[in-house]
């Protein structure tokens, strides 16, 4: 298999216009004669979804949760960046493009980055004009505020709830469609296999959640907009139901998988507190715009807080990164907090907690003017803690919140299997190694309202729209063999749940393939988690039926893929040896502790291909051209 | 282990919407007060499945108090004793050993129960979908800042924006009324100059939509506000009136 980008000729200013005009486009009269499928109605999926169905195309959308305001979108808090320059402090397109490349240690395409900084001016736009309530100033225009690695203000938000309003304009854009006819709502249907035709994508299989009814769907394009993996960790910001099923079934149908061990490590978390603990719960970005980080200066110092003077505390990121201090990015921010714990200076009770501190912020601009910014973010901690963060500094640990990697797709957004996209996190393309704060929300809706509309278009027109062959045998096949797999979850019967082997497997990824990676660890990795799975299809044991409501059933079907994806992330990370972004191996750090690229030889992005159950996988690699971003060792000090 | 809680529950089982269902006790043994409210019911699945039984099935996602998903009843209370939260933010911190809890589902003609705690609250998307929008098609260029909005109207309108839809506020009334869910859109699109072309059909087919899915009418007790995890004022809803009668007022559709 040969990897084709499709990455436009010319300037990198004008790849995307000169591209758009090439591209081929249906007939407003033709478009309802196509069927389109979008599953997940995230940000990504919302946004596609009413775009295509505001064109006129017929489009179905899908997702688990009992509305599409319900995904995970929402809850992301701190902002999304755009290259407005309202602030007139020097920002521009190119300036993002660069900053965002930078940020993801140099590990992302060039195109696709400087498509997104240009249309992130039209998002801000298109939102604004649906009604989301960005925050404003007293003159009653725009307010911004500034991020992780970037050293302009260029972040919109609403409150610390800006995925919440993001998300809400795009489900109401959605609903608007669902009322005019264009798109068909699927609540509660969980997708389960990709349905291809000669190799090409013709539809899906989902099982109803309610009745347990397991269906084929088919439509000329299928658009996966199913989010990212970091439940693989079993603790993670994500939400509950977010998996990596739906990517993972496209990715054995052929779909290669980009930089699957690029995960990202949020810095600012509230600490695990138990064994019983379900998830984990992430304090915005935003607020190391105003807290300072710091740990005791002697190792072991039990001391409380209060107790500990100005002069025997190091505010190890402003003493390192006296440039950018507090507001590193964000793998930068999570080693290091990580380097001090293990060096015995972590605090609160497991001692693997770093102080973020608000004590000078309020002192300067009183409680009030930090309640009124982050209050919402101070309660959160408050109500999951017991503790005042006005009063003590708030503990804080890195935590799995993003994944970089996804479904490898081309310029188009398409993946290797024709007919077949992906956008917003479940595809690998934007951020590299090391998504920058704020950028999510705004790849989502870049994907979402202004790339696939384009991009879908020119392959609709390509292949015509007679209708698709529904009765296909390979629509019964592949209903049949979801049927086959969940009837076997069932049948196993054996002593442990799946939240049991989700929880195993957890442990073995972020031991090995979390924060810091090696060698040998990553190859023990592999071994358990091999063993691990075998053990799952061994012993599962799975209660109640196919055919109802059955939670026990759903989280099954979606640990047993973790189980797989875990494998391939390891493999991945032993394959990369070098050190860049969220990936830090050991073995490849400069002398002052920082990722150590290897750019000769690993300036590209591993895409794997499924080769059978229990075979390796095929590594394919496409090279990163820069031809405009000049390769350093990133410096943020 | 130390401050470690044994509690009983009380959770309605019904195996689907065409079975009645009833009150099932179960023990929540050795809970730990830093665990949340849906932890502790996780354990107990746990425990559940490995007896071969079948897990209490609930709504929830995104644990964090955001997505809306996470509907209960506990003690009588939707979301529970706490004000400002939601089920998913409810620690256990906040009960006492022996504590004997009952936990039900929303219950409301609008949301029919699905199975045990879980219910249907599309109504609430179909009422959305009758109005609860700005028709703008993607591809505005009009840029953001060409409109200004007053800092005042900007915080009310995100007020009223941050429902989460959970539908607590319908739990709590005892019409089942939705009008505090209808008037948080409502409202947030009267607040902003890009909602006015549209403001009298939205508040009147909302409206319709609200009745047509079974719910009450509002009698203005207020428990919704007082139950609403974000605290949703009743300002939003004497908002809403003032806009459905200005809407009557000169309507077409009479």
């Amino acid at each position: 298999m040969k990897l084709d980008s499709k990455i436009p000729e010319g300037p990198i200013g004008e790849k995307w216009t000169k591209h758009k005009f090439k591209l081929k486009l249906v007939n407003p009269a033709n478009r309802r004669k196509y069927d389109i499928i979008v599953v997940g109605t995230g940000l990504a999926g919302s946004s596609a979804a009413a775009s295509l169905g505001e064109m006129g195309y017929n489009v179905k959308a899908f997702c688990f949760q009992d509305s599409p305001r319900r995904a995970h979108s929402i809850a992301a808090q701190g902002g999304i960046n755009s290259a407005k320059n309202y602030r007139n402090d020097g920002d521009s397109v190119y300036r993002l493009f660069y900053d965002t490349v930078k940020g993801g240690d140099y590990r992302a395409r060039e195109a696709n980055v400087h498509r997104l900084a240009e249309v992130s001016v039209n998002i801000i736009d298109q939102c604004v004009a649906q009604g989301v309530p960005f925050a404003r100033e007293y003159g009653g225009l725009l307010d911004n505020r500034s991020f992780g690695g970037a050293q302009v203000a260029r972040t919109f938000y609403a409150r610390g709830q800006t995925g919440q309003q993001l998300l809400l304009g795009a489900y109401s854009a959605l609903e608007r469609q669902v009322n005019e006819g264009t798109v068909k709502q699927y609540t509660r249907h969980e997708m389960l296999d990709v349905v291809t035709v000669d190799g090409v994508a013709r539809g899906i299989v989902t099982r109803d959640l309610v009745t347990g009814e397991i269906e084929s769907h088919s439509a000329h394009a299928v658009l996966l907009c199913t989010g990212g993996y970091g439940n693989v960790f079993y603790l993670s910001t994500n939400a509950q139901g977010c998996n990596v099923t739906a990517a993972w079934r496209a990715h054995k149908k052929g779909a290669l998988f980009g930089n699957p061990c690029f995960t990202q490590i949020h810095p600012t978390c509230i600490p695990v507190s138990g064994d019983h603990q379900s998830k984990l719960t992430l304090m915005s970005e935003s607020l190391r715009n105003d807290g300072r980080v710091w740990v005791p200066a002697k190792v072991g110092d039990k001391r409380l807080a209060s107790e500990i003077p100005e002069s025997e505390r190091d505010y190890f990121l402003e003493r390192k990164y006296p440039s950018f201090g507090n507001l590193v990015p964000r793998d930068v921010a999570s080693r290091n907090a990580k380097e001090m714990c293990d060096l015995g200076k972590g605090v609160g009770a497991s001692g693997l907690a770093v102080y973020l501190d608000f004590a000078d912020s309020i002192k300067r601009l009183g409680e009030d003017a930090v309640r009124a910014k982050y209050g919402n973010l101070f309660d959160m901690y408050a109500q999951i803690t017991g503790e005042n963060p006005y009063k003590t500094p708030m503990r804080i640990y890195p935590a799995v919140h993003y994944t970089m990697g996804g479904l490898w797709v081309d310029y188009n957004l398409s993946t290797t299997v024709k007919g077949l996209y992906a956008l917003g996190e479940a595809n690998f393309s934007d951020h590299g190694a090391n998504r920058l704060g704020a950028s999510a929300l705004m790849q989502g809706l870049a994907d979402g309202y202004f790339v696939i509309p384009s991009t879908l278009s020119d392959y609709l027109a390509e292949i015509g729209p007679k209708a698709i062959d529904a009765t296909h045998p390979a629509f019964a096949e592949a209903v049949k063999a979801v049927k086959d797999r969940t009837n076997k979850f069932l049948a196993i019967n054996g002593t442990k749940t799946a939240n049991e082997y989700h929880k195993e497997l957890g442990k073995i990824m972020w031991e090995y393939c979390g924060m810091a990676r090696n060698e040998a660890g990553l190859k023990k990795a592999q071994k358990m988690i091999q063993e691990l799975r075998a053990d799952f299809w061994k012993n599962l044991k799975v209660t109640g039926e196919a055919g109802e409501l059955n939670t026990t059933l759903e989280r099954a079907g979606r640990v047993a893929d973790f189980l797989e994806l875990g494998e391939l992330m390891v493999v991945d990370a032993l394959n990369r040896n070098e050190s860049c972004g969220g990936h830090f191996r050991e073995e490849y750090q400069t002398d002052e502790n920082e990722a150590q690229r290897d750019d000769d030889n690993y300036a590209y992005v591993a895409a794997w291909e499924y080769k059978g159950d229990n075979q390796p996988e095929e590594l394919h690699k496409e090279a990163l051209v820069f031809e405009n971003v000049k390769l350093t060792q990133r410096s943020y000090k | 282990m130390a401050g470690h809680m044994n509690i009983t529950l009380k959770v309605w089982r019904q195996k689907n919407a065409n079975t009645k269902g009833k009150l099932v006790s179960y023990d929540a043994k050795d809970v730990s007060p830093d665990m949340s409210f849906l932890e502790m019911i996780d354990e107990v699945n746990e425990v559940l499945i490995k007896k071969g039984e079948e897990a209490i099935a609930f709504d929830h996602d995104c644990r964090e108090g955001i997505c809306g998903m996470c509907s209960m009843v506990i003690d009588g209370r939707p979301h529970g004793p706490k004000e400002g939260i939601t089920t998913c933010q409810l620690h256990m911190r906040s009960f006492k050993d022996g504590d004997t809890i009952t936990i039900e589902p929303w219950r409301a003609k609008g949301f029919p129960v699905v199975k045990d705690l879980v219910v249907d609250r599309s109504a609430f998307d179909r009422i959305i979908q009758a109005g609860g929008y700005i028709s703008v098609n993607t591809g505005v260029t009009i840029d953001a800042n060409a409109i200004a909005i007053s800092k005042q109207d900007s915080d009310k309108a995100f007020d009223a924006a941050t429902c989460i839809g959970c539908g607590a506020c319908v739990a709590a009334c005892k019409n089942a009324s939705a009008m505090l869910f209808l008037s948080a859109k409502v409202s947030q699109l009267s607040l902003l100059p890009q909602g006015h072309p549209e403001r009298k059909s939205r508040v009147e087919n909302m409206l319709q939509q609200m009745e047509d899915e079974g719910f009450g009418n509002c009698s203005n007790t207020g428990a919704c506000s007082v139950e609403c995890p974000k605290e949703i004022s009743q300002e939003h809803i004497a908002r809403l009136n003032r806009e459905f009668i200005a809407a009557k007022a000169s309507s077409e559709n009479v």
